[in-house]
């Protein structure tokens, strides 16, 4: 009795878990198989699954039929975001390090000072620094959206390297610097091998942050020929025929693929890497 | 996120046995610089380039004219200031708490190991990446759409859907609603919030023959009270900055209704090029966001349980 009881709560649970997913993922769903049907079929046939299969929207917004060019616009988007990982990489490891194990005048004023920016809206800085590149006449260049990267202004990131460099063992330090080990050798030959997941999960972050960034990208970039994904995707929005939806959904659908890449092969990191690095006291 | 505890006490850089090692003040700048570089000139200075603007009229084009206190007073009169206002509040304290729940009810059915358990945490967590995305808000905008599948799937039931973007009462709900969509972002570290609470608690609650619900709110919900808190303070501050989704579903229609805080800043500062003016409305954003955040402080050291 208390088993069958047992398994009837198991097959519930199931069952509502499918519900909630299912819920989720409709949304997702629905404008994937919008993306195959032919428009006259997009709002018309309220099944999910296509009646007839068609692969046109996604050649025809690929090589510039549908009215713009998405090709080049997916180039633009991996640059920037690639740029922005290795420049993220670069400054959060630097200053984690020296957060996490360096011991210098400023440093709890510092570390104050970075963890306030952890919650200061980007807006509050972005008139300013759209002003100053402009002034040095870098618009509609990638600089004013990759340098930042360089420089450490995504402080979360710095925070889940400090956060990740206490958790080595101090052991380590001590034994490296009793065998003659220079700071600089200590970081790159001791802890930043050690550092990998964090690395990792940095890297994700960064990437996807990047790819769906919408503002940024829109106020600094105005010449067609520089366009990202995100920018080429409200243009065709704004640019729209009516019969062109299913032209859009399949860019769409294309532009949150990498997104959807990253997700699946690097979920034990997504899901694991915040919370446990995050959240250790 | 994933900063819960230690938000608070910024004296965790505190490490013992340090006292007798000298400070490494060479070494530690040359490792910081480019954040120090960075801290500098883009955020520290623009910060004070935010604030001597907000008292400009600066249009780009000439240099920043003087102004005094006139764009706060500018604010006072500006009807689509306090309309922006008006909404932004709607739309965080009809979604956050929204969110809130659902993470936390659905991150306790999902704490259980059971089969395919993985598969199911993972569908929940995908829409947080994609939501915020372009092509994620272009689905949205059409899945409400007149004839779109929400309006399909109430038509089977005999409801005649309303236009949800064409009308301003529902225009903010579909907006509220691709908010809340996100909810997969705080279950999972609610779900790690679980997975910390000690088993014996569990045990001690059910010897003193506590069921399940009292199980819930008598060992659960205070001992992720840090979480929920870290949840809440995150949700509001990226609630009161969102901008995308708005600007792709809405554009701050119909009639203004959903002329959000950040779009309304985006139109004065980059359509109309009234930087001082902007400059002024993010500096009153942040006023408001740590006006907040302190409030969210405060309310926390009544129901915020740091002691286990």
């Amino acid at each position: 009795m208390r088993t069958a009881n047992a398994r009837v709560r198991l097959i519930l649970r199931h069952v509502v878990l499918i519900i909630v997913s299912f819920l989720m993922i409709y949304p997702i769903l629905w404008m994937f198989f919008a993306s195959f049907k032919p428009d006259s079929q997009i709002f018309s046939n309220s099944s999910l699954w296509p009646a007839t299969w068609t692969f046109a929207h996604y050649i025809d917004g690929l090589t510039g039929k549908a009215g713009m060019n998405f090709g080049p616009m997916f180039l633009h988007s991996f640059e920037i975001s690639l740029i922005v990982v290795i420049g993220s990489l670069f400054s959060s490891a630097l200053t984690g390090f020296a957060f996490a194990r360096l011991d210098f005048t400023l440093r709890r004023f510092l570390f104050g000072f970075m963890l306030g920016t952890l919650m200061l809206p980007i807006q509050v800085l972005l008139i300013p620094q759209y002003i100053i590149f402009h002034k040095l006449s870098l618009i509609n260049t990638f600089i004013p959206l990759t340098l930042p990267s360089f420089l450490g202004v995504n402080a979360f990131f710095i925070y889940l390297m400090v956060q990740f460099i206490r958790g080595i063992p101090k052991d380590l330090d001590e034994a490296a610097t009793i065998d003659g080990c220079g700071t600089f050798r200590l970081f790159v030959s001791v802890i930043l091998p050690l550092t990998r997941p964090a690395l990792i999960t940095i890297s994700i972050f960064a990437f996807y942050w990047t790819w769906n960034d919408f503002f940024g990208q829109m106020i600094y970039l105005s010449n067609p020929h520089m366009f990202t994904v995100p920018i080429g995707l409200n243009m065709f929005l704004d640019n729209l025929g009516n019969s062109q939806w299913g032209d859009l959904f399949a860019m769409s659908i294309v532009s949150v693929i990498p997104v959807f890449l990253i997700f699946v092969f690097f979920q034990r990191y997504l899901v694991e890497g915040i919370t446990t690095q995050g959240l250790k006291g | 996120m994933g900063l819960s505890q230690n938000v608070a006490k910024t004296d965790a850089v505190k490490r013992p046995g340090l006292k007798v090692q000298k400070k490494q003040n060479g070494p530690a700048y040359v490792f910081m610089s480019p954040w120090l570089f960075g801290m500098l000139f883009l955020t520290a200075g623009s910060m004070l380039f935010t604030f001597y603007l907000a008292f400009t009229n600066y249009n780009l084009l000439s240099s920043p004219k003087f102004a005094g206190a006139a764009n706060f007073h500018r604010l006072l009169t500006d009807s689509d200031f306090w309309i922006a206002i008006r909404v932004t509040f709607i739309y965080v304290i009809a979604s956050v708490p929204v969110r809130l729940v659902a993470a936390l009810l659905v991150a306790q059915l999902v704490s259980k190991p059971i089969r395919g358990m993985g598969i199911y945490r993972a569908l929940i967590y995908l829409p947080s990446m994609i939501a915020g995305s372009v092509g994620a808000s272009i689905g949205w905008r059409k899945l409400f759409g007149q004839n779109g599948p929400i309006n399909s799937f109430l038509h089977l039931f005999g409801i005649h859907g309303p236009i949800w973007l064409g009308n301003p009462a529902t225009a903010i709900i579909v907006l509220v609603l691709l908010n809340v969509w996100q909810f997969g972002s705080e279950m999972v570290i609610f779900l790690a919030g679980i997975k910390q609470i000690p088993g014996y608690l569990y045990e001690a609650a059910t010897i003193d023959g506590a069921n399940t619900i009292q199980r819930f709110f008598r060992v659960t919900l205070p001992m992720l009270s840090p979480i929920t808190f870290f949840n809440l303070l995150m949700g509001t501050i990226s609630s009161f900055m969102v901008f995308t989704q708005v600007f792709v579903i809405t554009d701050g229609g119909p009639l203004n209704s959903t002329l959000f805080y950040v779009l309304y800043l985006y139109q004065q500062g980059f359509q109309f090029f009234h930087m001082g003016y902007a400059a002024t409305l993010s500096i009153v954003l942040l006023l408001i966001i740590a006006l907040c955040a302190g409030v969210l402080f405060w309310t926390s050291k009544l129901w915020v349980n740091y002691d286990v």
